[in-house]
């Protein structure tokens, strides 16, 4: 029972994963850009919410009506002021400059909130579980596992059923010919951040409830994201949530045989899926 | 007719290749006249222009933009605190063993890793670093996640005398450096470089010309590899103390390595030298900044790839024509004639 | 005459150091099909490419009802009524066919040309609307192409090589549809390898020569040894 309970822990933690991959997968698969900073973006709406519920006394979760909003905000002015000069044929601009700026938000959170660990206090609800049987399964947790599918259903819809997600698929196939269309490139591109960092907002917090964070948090996170991402197959939004499951479970039944072996056991089934299925394991047809 | 020829000399790879030769004699001689912190800050420097070389050869020449390659210098450390001290190999014979081993690693590490592209890519070899580190936390034989120090009698086997230490942990750093900048040059120059070179510039064309990208590619991983776990082994020879933390820490051997490189000028010989000193003239002036010294750093390396991504000295020598290094061929004696 | 809709006034062009176009210059008045022909590397594609501001250009060197719009990014010119049937079509391949025209009516501007009306048109189109575009055929993609175009509604459309690689009897299908399309007061600019063909739907022609413009004329009156003059240079 023991590991049965490691399992369903495992996939609910699975939600939280697939949270931080799902900003990486919307703006890989509109853009081809890959952040670096993504994870220091996690952690910076984390402490965004923590200012927003200690200067207003808000729930973290209430707190979300102002950190999401806030967050792709400043998504979308990052992409038009910095990142849409990088975009190009030539990788290296976008990556060494989302790393420049990932050393910039932990540096600036160091400043700002020092180093030491904080955590979001959500209350009762934190504690709060459903007995099912013999296994106990934290609310929250379930909440995380619940928004992550609606954010991902959210998302699948949207690029299939509105104009917005047809001009997101139409920019990501030919640029300039989109261009034509008399779509703006940089705003849509603009769009394509700040809706990744309003996702991005959602898991911050969720992980500031969860767990504490300090300013160095971010990397494990990006970390964790991205390989949700690989295992999923690129570009498809259901995979990158079957990704995190298998990233969450991995990891609880890593920690079950030996707490050291957690966030090792996660990289190894990471690698292991890559070297057997090198393309994920739900890869997009036309990808 | 006028003769023509190709040569790869310019006047002032000439002029530079001259005064190589007092400026390593004043360098080999630094342990009589530098002071004991001179020469441990000017140790630091070969070792990250070491690192900044070997980085830039593996992206900016083979394309492979890694941000792990904090698993190479963590190992190399690793390494030579397990061979000296749980195998008791004397520490001038790990140096060589490490790197051996640190190829050995490399290879079927880029066998896996070579499968994702691009930015991926560069995040698989951050996974990998941390797997490393993961891994090393677990050995409690080497103190696990808090680390441990080099035993002292390893230390006293070195050399005699707190001096003589000195002096040779800055000649092996120094060796290190003019050895893995001398093997990049002499890389470069050789079919295999050349051949790198063609594919950076056309990755396609490189292959019609029947040039095994793969290939290339692999070996210059391995080989960067290697020569990063010697340098790894030199940068915790000087601290005495290892932890996973310290050995495997991205900002440390990753993040200046490529800000370094970025400012310096990627892609060229030049660019890692001059971006160390660079860097270290900063540090040493701003250090007090703190965390603001880092955020600076960030904003400058943003800005260079901005506004001047083939840094320093690309704008140097695209203003100038200059060339340290002679790495590119020129044809001379060519009348000059209206393009 | 009236004044003309689309002015170029010498017209530079490049590719990095390479020199697509010399001083190009022409006119466009409203309502006429303008012919561009011209041997490959002419820069019949380069002059489109420019006006429809895939290219950057200096503001002044193009001209839109007396407005510059050199210099305009592509999304605004296409705002402003010029629409583009790129060389090669270029569909989206993630967008099924209805998707792909209706992403054309992106800009929202207001005129006769509806989903509806693109249906009636190619009505092959309306059988596979839900279909990739993909999976059609050369023809029906290029059909597609045309559609996407006039469903902004533009007053100028640009067709670079609407007849490329297609079979003969598509592309007289094709050509047959022109004269609806062009009809009600839209103005076109055609480019065309096929000198017979774009001498038969146009009213002007202009033939470019390695960058320069070395031939202008009405179609119905310049004659067969004009243009293998200008076209070769022989």
């Amino acid at each position: 029972m023991d590991w049965a309970n490691a399992v369903i822990q495992g996939v609910l933690l699975g939600g939280l994963y697939a949270l931080f991959a799902a900003g990486l997968s919307l703006i890989f698969g509109v853009m081809r850009l890959v952040n670096i900073a993504h994870g220091d973006l996690i952690v910076l709406s984390a402490y965004l919410a923590l200012t927003v519920t200690t200067a207003l006394g808000l729930s973290p979760l209430l707190a979300l009506i102002i950190v999401v909003p806030g967050m792709g905000l400043i998504g979308y002015t990052l992409q038009r002021a910095i990142l849409n000069r990088t975009m190009g044929e030539d990788l290296l601009p976008p990556l060494l400059v989302t790393f420049g700026l990932s050393v910039i938000i932990q540096n600036a959170l160091l400043m700002g909130y020092t180093a030491d660990p904080q955590n979001l206090q959500a209350g009762a609800i934190e504690v709060a579980s459903v007995e099912i049987g013999a296994i106990a399964l934290g609310v929250m947790p379930l909440i995380v596992f619940g928004t992550a599918v609606v954010v991902i259903a959210g998302l699948q819809w949207m690029f299939y059923h509105t104009a917005l997600g047809r001009a997101f698929r139409a920019t990501s196939d030919r640029q300039d010919i989109a261009q034509l269309m008399g779509l703006n490139r940089a705003h849509i591109f603009g769009l394509a951040m700040g809706l990744s960092l309003a996702v991005t907002a959602l898991a911050g917090v969720f992980l500031g409830i969860r767990t504490s964070f300090d300013p160095a948090a971010g990397s494990a996170r990006l970390i964790f994201g991205f390989e949700a991402v690989i295992i999923g197959g690129l570009g498809n939004l259901w995979g990158t949530l079957a990704g995190g499951v298998i990233l969450g479970v991995a990891q609880t039944v890593g920690a079950k045989i030996n707490p050291g072996y957690q966030i090792l056991a996660g990289h190894i089934v990471f690698l292991l899926i890559l070297a057997v299925r090198p393309r994920g394991l739900f890869p997009r047809i036309d990808g | 007719m006028t003769q023509m020829h190709v040569t790869r000399r310019t006047r002032l790879s000439t002029v530079a290749l001259i005064l190589m030769v007092p400026i390593l004699i004043a360098l080999i001689t630094a342990p009589w006249w530098a002071g004991r912190s001179e020469l441990r800050l000017m140790g630091e420097i070969a070792l990250y222009m070491s690192l900044a070389t070997l980085w830039n050869l593996l992206a900016g020449y083979a394309g492979l933009v890694s941000v792990g390659q904090q698993a190479y210098v963590g190992l190399g450390g690793y390494l030579f605190f397990a061979l000296t001290m749980l195998a008791g190999i004397d520490p001038y014979a790990a140096l060589p063993l490490a790197m051996l081993a640190g190829a050995v690693v490399a290879a079927p590490v880029a066998v896996l890793i070579f499968r994702l592209r691009g930015a991926y890519f560069a995040i698989g070899t951050w996974v990998m670093a941390e797997v490393f580190r993961l891994t090393f936390a677990q050995v409690s034989s080497l103190g696990g996640g808090s680390g441990t120090s080099l035993a002292t009698d390893i230390v006293r086997s070195m050399a005699d005398g707190r001096s003589a230490r000195e002096a040779m942990a800055w000649w092996l750093a120094l060796g290190a450096a003019v050895l893995v900048i001398g093997a990049v040059v002499l890389f470069l120059r050789s079919r295999q470089g050349v051949a790198l070179t063609a594919i950076r510039d056309n990755e396609l064309a490189a292959r019609s010309l029947g040039i095994d990208i793969w290939r290339t590619k692999f070996i210059v991983y391995v080989v960067v590899g290697a020569l990063t776990t010697l340098i790894g082994c030199l940068i915790f020879l000087q601290k005495l103390r290892i932890s996973p933390d310290a050995a495997f820490s991205v900002n440390d051997w990753t993040a200046f390595v490529i800000f370094i490189v970025v400012i310096g000028g990627i892609g060229t010989i030049e660019g890692p030298i001059i971006g160390t000193l660079v860097f270290f003239a900063l540090r040493e002036t701003m250090a007090d900044l703190g965390t603001l010294y880092l955020i600076a750093l960030g904003l400058v390396a943003i800005v260079v790839m901005l506004k001047a991504p083939r840094g320093l000295w690309g704008f140097f020598r695209d203003r100038y024509n200059l060339e340290i290094f002679p790495l590119s061929r020129r044809v001379n004696g060519l009348t000059s004639k209206g393009a | 005459m009236p004044d003309p809709v689309l002015t170029i006034d010498k017209l530079n062009a490049h590719y990095g150091d390479f020199q697509a176009l010399y001083d190009v210059s022409m006119t466009v008045e409203p309502g006429e099909v303008v012919a561009v022909i011209g041997a490959n590397g002419a820069g019949k594609t380069t002059l489109l490419r420019s006006i429809s501001g895939l290219l950057s250009n200096s503001a002044n060197e193009i001209r839109w009802r007396g407005t510059p719009i050199g210099a305009l990014r592509a999304d605004q010119v296409a705002q402003q009524g010029i629409a583009l049937v790129p060389e090669g079509r270029l569909l989206f391949p993630s967008l099924s066919v209805e998707e792909n025209l209706i992403i054309g009516g992106q800009a929202k501007r207001k005129g006769p040309w509806t989903l509806e009306r693109v249906y009636a048109l190619f009505p092959v189109l309306k059988e596979r609307r839900n279909q990739a575009s993909t999976s059609l055929s050369g023809g029906q993609q290029q059909m597609v192409a045309i559609g996407r175009a006039l469903m902004s509604n533009p007053d100028l459309v640009l067709m670079d090589e609407i007849s490329l690689g297609l079979a003969p009897v598509i592309i007289r299908q094709i050509y047959e549809a022109l004269p609806g399309i062009v009809g009600e007061g839209l103005t076109a600019v055609i480019v065309e390898q096929d000198i017979s063909k774009a001498l038969s739907v146009s009213s002007r022609v202009y033939c470019l020569q390695e960058g320069r413009v070395s031939l202008t004329g009405q179609s119905n009156t310049v004659s067969r040894d004009e243009i293998s003059r200008a076209y070769f240079g022989i």
